[in-house]
């Protein structure tokens, strides 16, 4: 036996346990006592775009411009969700300078889920589960160097059941 | 060091020649078929989807297996006389027989069952003593533990058995995952051989709680792979397990796992193995179904030959797929017992140089049971015999479940839903095993539990809106035509009682299913609530076991619902999916 793969190390997994404190703070249940520490952190919470229905409302809201697609945002995802309420997902990326990353479900009722600030000296990954109404593209904004570059991947929330 | 692409090249050739033109002139009149050529230096003998058949079967292959997209007319979709004209195949042949539909009661008076573990033990032997043990290595690709009232019983434990006497080498899994962690564990411990799966990780949940891993860094549950010495050359062996196990089944039996194709992850293993194991070959024991599989051999580089299960497709010749390190072979064995995939390499340092590969049927009547794995089938059969041996009924009619849409076994169970549970409209899963009974043959409790023992066998009844139920068909015809194959689950569609509609496979999902009509004529109306009946629903149910109704209903000897109302297919009048023949 040797499998030499090292991607995953401890700290990945440590990394991933701490995503799931980060990930209350996107999903919309905001302690006040929280917000004010992100604000802190960079500027204001962004109270307009966690309004907005499209996904292309909540961009605007959040960044005020348009993203370019980048292979080099790596979205790990499920094609089929294993339980819509509770869908795993995570970005890493290789761009410099990372600012924010942030995550859009297009069939959400809110299309904005959660939105990362990203101190500098920090590792630009983030995992996090979210709720998904329906299957729906995903979408994965990674700002960097002042600009915006994104992934999408569809995820399938299916009833289940009837497997061959 | 990579595969250079002319070598497959040349490989996928000779596969080509070898595997079609000796077909042509054989006859399963003589045991003779089996005498292979000799090629190269290592052997893989390969089968999958077993189904615990422990006994030669009777199993028809589908007359309806569409494909959508680019897989349009592509095997595995293609069925009756466009099947045997791509593959070379004559009409009429033992192998016509074997591979497809084509006038199959006909054929299996002529050429009588397949498979069965002691017929099978028996060419696997003589298969390995051909090339010398130490040049072969067997693999099982999965769904070995469930699929006869026997398994269902005895928790897979009789196929460990089986397994361990056949020689079984590695194996992957489906339906084992279906018996929950415990008995898994419990039966892989008395299994000798290796259980593989790549992709199945702890959830975090689990993780955090620090339960039980192959390996806790990672989070991989099982052994991803292993390498194998046959024939003075390194192989590695990777499994892959049935992707979607937590959708398509109870969550319930694996609530720590978490599954998934994963193909970012299997790309670091094949890495690993060709650059840091120095290995000659790399092949992939897989369980995502032959669509999937294609697909991800266009993705994935490095990897030699996929061998491939869950969609019980039976297919002659491997597919070659190009990709951006050279060519992946995409072979898919068939099921229950019927086959057995034989793989001959010829391996160089570093490199597979050239490859022959043939998908032979089990044919049981040309191969004597080895009396060990006899015995042993007939010891763990007995405490049950005697409950399952009396005949319920008469077969009525030609008894298959294969098909997109509807067999003649599942419209009997959906009669006996519809009958016994006194409802409306009834859902039966789509499930791709399940045997065959000749009309006049008798129907046995055993046979009843071929097709539908499982571990969540609970009937229910709810009611539903005509909303709801058209969502649902929407859904699983999502799951059977999503152009992208990594979105499809590899079953068939749900099978209806008491419910007729038109499909159009080539739509988009909410577009594909119309015109739903009750038994009755009337239309189906969206806001209006209906009694439904059904059964293996992901959801913890408490009505009885399917096998019991269908039993009762067969007992009462009521006639059968001949005039069930059928699916109306559109937009896909030329495809080679479809036959009226046989």
């Amino acid at each position: 036996m040797s499998i030499t793969s090292n991607e995953f190390s401890p700290t990945r997994r440590l990394v991933l346990k701490g995503a799931g404190i980060a990930a209350l703070i996107g999903l919309g249940a905001v302690p006040f006592d929280v917000a004010p520490a992100l604000a802190a952190a960079n500027d204001a919470y962004p109270a307009e775009a966690f309004k907005q229905k499209s996904e292309a409302d909540a961009i605007k809201a959040l960044y005020g411009k348009t993203a370019e697609p980048s292979d080099r945002v790596k979205m790990d995802a499920p094609e089929i969700a294993e339980n819509g309420a509770v869908v795993p997902i995570s970005v890493t990326t290789t761009l410099a300078d990372v600012t924010s990353i942030s995550f859009l479900v297009s069939e959400n009722p809110i299309a904005l889920v959660a939105s990362y600030r990203i101190p500098a000296g920090t590792l630009p990954s983030v995992g996090n589960r979210i709720k998904m109404a329906k299957t729906s593209n995903v979408t994965v904004l990674v700002e960097a160097g002042g600009k915006l570059y994104s992934a999408v991947k569809e995820i399938k929330v299916t009833v289940g059941g009837c497997g061959g | 060091m990579r595969i250079r692409r002319r070598d497959f090249l040349k490989a996928s050739v000779a596969a080509t020649l070898t595997a079609g033109l000796p077909r042509l002139a054989r006859g399963a009149d003589t045991a003779s078929v089996y005498d292979l050529e000799r090629f190269g230096n290592a052997r893989i003998l390969h089968i999958t989807d077993t189904h615990a058949q422990l006994r030669p079967v009777l199993f028809r292959e589908p007359s309806v297996n569409i494909g959508v997209g680019a897989m349009a007319g592509q095997p595995p979709h293609l069925v009756g006389k466009a099947f045997l004209d791509r593959f070379g195949i004559r009409p009429d042949s033992a192998d016509a027989y074997a591979f497809t539909c084509v006038e199959f009661e006909k054929a299996a008076a002529r050429f009588g069952r397949l498979g069965g573990f002691a017929h099978l033990k028996t060419l696997i032997d003589k298969l390995r003593a051909d090339v010398g043990e130490r040049r072969t290595l067997l693999l099982d690709g999965g769904d070995l533990w469930q699929g006869t009232g026997l398994a269902n019983a005895m928790k897979g434990a009789d196929m460990v058995e089986a397994a361990n006497l056949l020689g079984i080498e590695a194996m992957t899994g489906h339906w084992e995952f279906t018996y929950g962690e415990e008995v898994l564990r419990d039966n892989l411990a008395r299994f000798k051989g290796e259980f593989l799966a790549q992709n199945v990780f702890l959830t975090e949940e689990a993780a955090f709680n620090d339960a039980k891993a192959f390996d806790p860094a990672s989070g991989r549950v099982f052994k991803p792979s292993i390498v194998k010495e046959i024939g003075g050359h390194r192989v590695a062996i990777i499994g892959q397990a049935f992707p979607y196990v937590p959708i398509a089944h109870p969550k319930r039996f694996t609530p720590d796992w978490t599954f998934g194709i994963r193909d970012e992850e299997l790309q670091k293993l094949v890495d690993g193995h060709r650059n840091n194991d120095k290995v000659d070959a790399v092949i992939l024991l897989s369980h995502n179904g032959m669509d999937v599989d294609l697909k991800l051999a266009s993705r994935v580089t490095g990897i030699d030959i996929i061998l491939g299960g869950h969609t019980h497709d039976a297919i002659p010749l491997p597919i070659t797929v190009t990709n951006a390190g050279g060519v992946t072979l995409v072979t898919n064995a068939g099921s229950n017992g019927k086959f057995i995939g034989v793989l001959d390499l010829d391996l160089a340092k570093g490199r597979v140089a050239n490859v022959r590969y043939r998908l032979l049927p089990v044919f049981a009547e040309l191969l004597k049971p080895e009396p060990a794995m006899q015995t042993l089938i007939d010891k763990m059969r007995q405490p049950y015999v005697d409950d399952w041996d009396d005949k319920l009924a008469a077969a009525d009619r030609l008894l298959y479940r294969r098909g997109n849409f509807s067999g003649t076994v599942d419209q009997l169970i959906c009669d006996a839903l519809l009958s016994e549970l006194d409802a409306e409209i009834a859902l039966s899963p789509g499930f791709r095993w399940g045997l065959t009974t000749l009309a006049g043959q008798p129907v046995t409790m055993e046979d009843v539990l071929s097709e539908t023992a499982i571990t969540y066998p609970q009937t229910y009844v709810a009611t539903m809106t005509g909303g709801q139920i058209r969502d649902v068909l929407e859904d699983v015809c999502d799951n059977l035509f999503n152009a992208d194959p990594y979105y499809q689950q590899g079953g068939d569609m749900v099978r209806v009682g008491g419910l007729a509609y038109t499909c159009t496979p080539g739509e988009s999902v909410g577009k594909r299913i119309s015109e739903l009509k009750l038994s009755n004529g009337k239309h189906l109306e969206a806001g209006k609530s209906y009694k439904v009946a059904g059964w293996a629903s992901v959801n913890q149910q408490s009505g009885a076991p399917v096998w019991d109704v269908v039993a009762k209903h067969l007992r009462a000897g009521r006639p059968p619902n001949r005039d069930a109302p059928g699916v109306t297919l559109k937009g896909v009048d030329d495809n080679p999916g479809i036959t009226r023949l046989g």
